[in-house]
């Protein structure tokens, strides 16, 4: 397997708590062995600042919750052959999107007036616009391979990118569920 | 519907599930004919010791000659009856079903203290629910923790009625009922009054073991503790209807 070319990989965090991110490095040996058959082009674990005009694979973690996210996810879709959504967050909106009952301007109060007691503030430079509601990848964009889990444990990563290497479909319920 | 009680001079039927040659009593109903064969069918409202109540349709198979599907819950074993329980069919419109409670209500099932131990969690992997293709509803649902040791997360409640039915049929309290129409469907307790002011609840519990998902569960109680004993229910049900 190691003869054959290596195929591209991105990973992309939007709105979530990077615990998928953190569970991916708890391959923790069999990383070594992943890299002989990857190339990861674009990630929070890696330094590169731009997304490539093509990608094999690209993994997201977290849901839609703002311009930023729904811009990532648009461009991820467009360069990568095969998109994964990764996480519940991703699958299902889980936890970002239990902000969904309420309204947008009532949760700024309580994140950024309620609970401050010096110079409470709403941050509007610099940070992307959050939207209504917060929604799963594949409710603004086609995914490929559905990973559920809070967070996908390190096996099931590992048996979604070693079908992915193999070029074949994975079935990632047979390892995984909801609120894993 | 009642529960079927046992005839002196039932007959023996003779039927077919999924290409085996089976017998049964003709008072018996599909679903249990397939349980005591090892036929796997999916339900969330059906338990045993409970009254049928044929609201989830997970439960549904196919039945030569018929075109509509039907409930294994709610019809009865027939002479002849040839039936199969796991079509491409039924597997489309079972993961459908599922979808359709997960889009309802809000099932976050990594902050859930019934996480690991629900029904309809554990039910979405078996029909390979690994999203869900229709939009959630994201309407909010209220939380009564007034009971002293019980919770009801109405967010997490998929109306299979399991609560209402044992605490009317082995119980015998009928503190539960169930209010409104559609979406706005609810489990009450008493007159939709908060459940720690109900006069009639005994704090049996029984309603908590038996709701299939985190709609009911244990006060103080962390995430997948809340394992859920329901083996106690057939032996009531046989016991209650001897007398």
């Amino acid at each position: 397997m190691s003869t054959q070319p290596k195929i591209t990989v991105a990973t992309a965090w939007l709105d979530g708590c990077s615990g998928c991110h953190m569970s991916f490095l708890d391959l923790d040996e069999r990383l070594i062995e992943l890299v002989e058959h990857v190339e990861i082009v674009y990630s929070p674990l890696v330094d590169t600042k731009e997304l490539p005009a093509r990608v094999d694979v690209g993994i997201l973690e977290g849901s839609i919750s703002s311009e930023d996210d729904l811009e990532k996810a648009r461009l991820f879709r467009e360069r990568c052959t095969r998109l994964v959504s990764l996480g519940d967050c991703a699958v299902t909106g889980n936890v970002p999107a239990m902000r969904n009952h309420f309204k947008l301007a009532d949760v700024f109060d309580r994140a950024y007036r309620e609970n401050v007691t010096l110079q409470p503030q709403i941050p509007t430079r610099r940070v992307p616009a959050l939207l209504t509601p917060v929604k799963p990848v594949h409710g603004e964009v086609k995914v490929d391979v559905f990973v559920p889990g809070c967070p996908p444990s390190a096996d099931a990563i590992w048996y979604v990118l070693s079908e992915l290497i193999a070029g074949r479909m994975p079935d990632p319920n047979a390892v995984t569920r909801f609120g894993a | 519907m009642p529960l079927p009680t046992p005839q002196p001079n039932v007959r023996v039927v003779t039927l077919r599930i999924d290409d085996r040659d089976l017998s049964a009593r003709e008072d018996e109903t599909l679903i249990e004919v397939c349980r005591e064969n090892r036929i796997p069918i999916p339900s969330l409202c059906h338990l045993d010791g409970l009254s049928v109540w044929g609201g989830c349709r997970l439960c549904m198979v196919e039945i030569a000659g018929q075109g509509r599907l039907v409930a294994a819950c709610s019809t009865r074993v027939a002479e002849g009856m040839t039936v199969q329980t796991d079509t491409e069919r039924l597997r489309h419109y079972r993961r459908t079903i599922v979808e359709l409670l997960f889009a309802e209500r809000n099932h976050v099932c990594s902050v859930c203290v019934s996480n690991g131990h629900c029904e309809l969690q554990s039910l979405a992997q078996r029909c390979g629910v690994d999203h869900v293709r229709l939009p959630y509803r994201q309407a909010p649902y209220p939380v009564d923790s007034s009971h002293e040791m019980f919770r009801l997360d109405h967010n997490r409640c998929i109306l299979c009625t399991r609560c209402v039915r044992v605490c009317d049929e082995i119980e015998g309290a009928h503190t539960w009922d169930v209010m409104g129409r559609g979406s706005d469907c609810r489990v009450i307790t008493d007159m939709a009054r908060p459940w720690g002011e109900s006069e009639t609840c005994t704090s049996c519990g029984k309603c908590v073991q038996v709701c299939p998902t985190g709609a009911l569960v244990k006060q103080g109680t962390s995430a997948g503790e809340m394992v859920k004993d329901q083996h106690f229910l057939p032996i009531l049900a046989r016991r209650r209807h001897a007398r």
